[in-house]
């Protein structure tokens, strides 16, 4: 058994879980390709305006950083619950719920005149406990009742939906919205603002650096070697004494918080109350980015960056070559599929090793 | 046709990469006798077998069947010549009779089955043989030692003259085995068919085989005709000129007091229905108590408890006079220490690296750990000593442990929970699959726990084993302790009824 130079062995250990997403998204550009040219238009030419709509002018980075933020917490909901061996996939209702009750503590604080940073504290809170426990219960369903934490987290997550909407037709409902029912909106003085020199808002940096702490946290403490423990074999993780059941709780109770933080800055930074705005879809496209960032922390920087870029460049699209606004979304199903269809394909190193057999 | 016929394998090799698995063997078994197949884990007797079943196909060599040279191309060839295999593991559908389960097995099972005659055919089958198989039993509601018959049966009525049987064992008590054996060398006597018997169980290959060839890293290490051999030379020839370590002599330790204690445990197994009822011991320090059963007769859910990877329905467990309930702080405090079967399974977590799996007792205490942060050098290091200590053979600390060979995944545990301050130590089947350099070494760190004053359980479904390492013997059947003997005045008869629930 002769051990790989180490530098080629490191190389390996990069390069190894890249080659699947790059494989996905390989695919994903030939048949989103032969779908565009079936609708008439020219590939390369959508390709070009989506690479110029996402990245080609400070105004579009801005646009394309702007949608990436909330996806970086929505992303951790999927990702840090996936160290355990969790496939949870609730973090719309996460975010949602999170949004829904930032308002309801926020109101308060604001309406009694207390400084913007007391009412965002509170928020925040309020938006990470409520998105923490919807999905901390999926994770004690999963361990107590030995319910299928991916099903209860989708149905836990259709619930949160569900009261957001009732919330905000009926009991919060702010009278003086028509057409488009919402809660009563936060003063503008407590809106969250923009990042120094940035048509971003702040949301962005919290984000970022919730992907990095999550990182520390799974890779350079004790806490976060024992979830590995548990993901990697739970039998060696009981037999190590681990309480499993509660880190279950805890894990996807931060994962939950993390979603529960991006709908509070949603409503905080962007919307200024809770309406079913907020259920448009950060949730579901952060699943995508997790299971691309291979529920790496670190690595769901960069491709919400990326996806976050490919929903910024639609209204390019739109305008340029009339292609519907769902085709971006056609784009994002193509590449999950083709992601899930990879996943149980071998890695580059199981690959040769199969060859050199 | 009927009857037993030869099979003669001349000069076969099969390759797998680098790995020679099969180097040039010639083995001839003449027709109506039990040939055994002897060597370790990894000498080559499942490949032997898989090329002659048609599983594999040999790189050289030739396969002459009733002295006719065949190609067996796949099992379904093999079927056509007669030649049957019986694996270790069984392979009835648990949810259907017997009746239904030799059925099914038929390659020409029409496509509406008359239940009646199919009845019909099998009692006049049945009754011509030596033993039977209850027909409406369904296969999960048969004891081991029926099971195994009715696996037989499935194979005789197959029409199979020439049977390969797997190590077939290592799940009956001895007296089922005694049983099973006698009646297929008693066929063979009759000349009604051909044996060929894997194992690694000297006693059954000078009780019932004729003749035995022996492997040995892939080669024919010797053959030769039973009546004209001793164990010594066929241990001489399985083993070659690697001598096994000499086991860590037994210090004369008188008993202390009670380390672990086992009162009136109950425990389900993974289908809810109640495995451990009711068993109760006690392991003094400096002594080694073996627990003896049939593999499935509740020790593997007992050792789970104990490990904390299964829940106790009633009674509790008291470790130095204190309850105990698996957590971290009482195994750390107690300096409780375990060695479980198939431990990548059981006790590694096969991705992490070999360092992080040695780190796993010890991540959350200094010098790894300070405070909430985790010091990879200090897991390094202490990975680094270990390994060299338990001669663990692997590329380096950072290597995932699932790239090791089993013996050294086994060394690489031992190292951690043996490593450092033992007070208790539970081991269960710690050499199974194992090879003699690897058995003998696991074996005698366990001897020197026990000499440097821990309180040792050992369970197993080897009684070699037992005999050899434990001062107390208890027997489990059915869930409970049925018996309790020291080693030096143990009865295999008894032990065995004992195993069987008798």
């Amino acid at each position: 058994m002769d051990a790989e130079p180490p530098r080629r062995a490191a190389l390996a250990r990069i390069l190894d879980p890249l080659a699947a997403p790059v494989a996905a998204g390989v695919a994903t550009i030939v048949i989103f390709g032969l779908f565009v040219s079936l609708a008439g238009r020219n590939p390369l030419e959508v390709y070009r305006l989506m690479a110029v709509g996402a990245f080609g002018s400070w105004f579009s980075w801005q646009n394309t950083l702007l949608r990436a933020s909330p996806l970086l917490l929505t992303g951790l909901c999927t990702a840090l619950p996936a160290q355990m061996g969790l496939v949870i996939i609730g973090g719309e209702g996460a975010f949602v719920i999170g949004g829904l009750a930032a308002i309801a503590a926020g109101l308060p604080f604001a309406d009694a005149g207390a400084p913007a940073f007391v009412v965002w504290i509170a928020m925040g809170i309020a938006g990470m406990a409520a998105g923490g426990a919807l999905i901390a219960t999926a994770g004690a369903l999963r361990h107590w009742r030995g319910v299928n934490e991916t099903i209860s987290s989708l149905l836990l997550s259709s619930i949160a939906i569900a009261v957001m909407n009732q919330i905000v037709e009926g009991p919060m409902r702010d009278p003086a919205s028509l057409n488009k029912p919402s809660t009563r909106p936060l003063p503008d003085a407590d809106l969250i603002g923009n990042l120094p020199g940035m048509d971003v808002h702040w949301g962005l940096a919290l984000g970022l650096i919730a992907c990095v702490l999550a990182w520390l946290l799974m890779r350079r403490t004790t806490f976060g070697f024992a979830a590995r423990i548990v993901g990697g074999n739970s039998r060696a993780a009981r037999m190590a004494g681990l309480p499993v059941g509660m880190m279950m709780v805890i894990v996807t109770g931060l994962g939950g918080a993390a979603a529960g933080l991006g709908g509070m800055i949603e409503v905080a930074a962007v919307q200024g109350d809770a309406n079913a705005n907020i259920a448009a879809g950060y949730g579901l496209s952060g699943i995508l980015v997790a299971f691309l960032a291979r529920q790496h922390p670190l690595a769901i920087i960069p491709v919400a960056v990326l996806l976050g870029g490919i929903s910024a460049s639609d209204g390019l699209l739109q305008r340029r070559l009339d292609l519907p606004d769902a085709a971006v979304l056609v784009l994002q199903g193509i590449l999950f599929v083709a992601l899930l269809a990879g996943e149980g394909l071998p890695s580059w190193s199981e690959w040769k090793a199969r060859m050199s057999r | 046709m009927s009857g037993a016929f030869s099979l003669e394998v001349a000069g076969m090799s099969k390759r797998f990469g680098a790995l020679a698995a099969l180097d040039d063997v010639s083995m001839r078994v003449d027709a109506g006798s039990v040939h055994a197949l002897l060597g370790e884990n990894g000498a080559g007797k499942s490949t032997l077998v898989k090329c002659i079943m048609g599983f594999y196909h040999a790189d050289e060599g030739s396969l002459l069947v009733d002295g006719r040279e065949e190609a067996v191309r796949n099992p379904r060839d093999a079927a056509q010549f007669g030649l049957g295999m019986v694996y270790q593991h069984f392979t009835l559908v648990p949810s259907m009779t017997v009746l239904e389960n030799l059925v099914m097995a038929r390659a020409d099972t029409p496509e509406m089955i008359d239940w009646g005659r199919e009845r019909r055919r099998l009692a006049d089958f049945i009754a011509g043989m030596p033993f039977s198989a209850p027909l409406d039993t369904p296969a999960h509601g048969l004891a081991a030692g029926e099971k195994q018959k009715a696996e037989i049966l499935k194979q005789l009525y197959l029409g199979a003259r020439f049977l390969i049987l797997d190590e077939p064992t290592s799940v009956l008590t001895p007296q089922e085995a005694d049983q099973m054996l006698g009646t297929i060398r008693d066929m063979a006597r009759e000349m009604r068919l051909t044996a060929l018997l894997i194992t690694h169980k000297f006693r059954e290959v000078l009780a019932y085989a004729d003749a035995v060839t022996v492997l040995r890293k892939g080669k024919l290490a010797g053959t030769g005709k039973v009546a004209e051999l001793t164990v010594d030379k066929m241990a001489a020839m399985m083993i070659g000129e690697e001598r096994p370590a000499a086991p860590v002599a037994r210090a004369d330790v008188a008993p202390g007091a009670v380390r672990l204690a086992v009162e009136d445990l109950k425990a389900d197994d993974s289908d809810g229905a109640e495995a451990v009822r009711g068993v109760t011991l006690a392991v003094r320090a400096g002594e080694i108590v073996g627990i003896a059963g049939v593999s499935g007769n509740g020790q593997s859910e007992l050792v789970e408890v104990l490990a904390g990877q299964r829940d106790a329905t009633g009674g509790r467990m008291l470790v130095e006079g204190e309850v105990y309930h698996a957590a971290r702080a009482e195994t750390q405090r107690h300096h409780l220490a375990l060695l479980p079967e198939e431990p990548l399974r059981n006790a590694c977590v096969g991705r992490m690296s070999v360092a992080e799996n040695m780190a796993m007792r010890n991540f959350d205490r200094p010098p790894m750990a300070n405070g909430l942060w985790l010091s990879a050098r200090a897991m390094r290091e202490a990975a680094r000593d270990l390994i060299r200590r338990y001669r663990v053979k692997t590329p380096g600390p950072d290597a995932p442990i699932a790239s090791l060979s089993g013996g050294n995944v086994q060394r690489a545990v031992l190292g951690r929970e043996l490593g450092g301050e033992v007070h208790i130590l539970v081991a269960a089947n710690p050499v199974f699959g194992l090879d003699f350099a690897a058995v003998a070494d696991i074996h005698s760190q366990i001897v020197a726990a026990r000499n440097r004053g821990a309180a040792v359980l050992l369970v197993s479904e080897d009684l070699d084993e037992l005999l050899d390492l434990s001062d107390r013997l208890l027997v489990m059947s059915e869930g409970r302790i049925v018996l309790e003997t020291t080693a030096a005045a143990a009865d295999r008869t008894a032990i065995g009824r004992a195993m069987a629930g008798h």
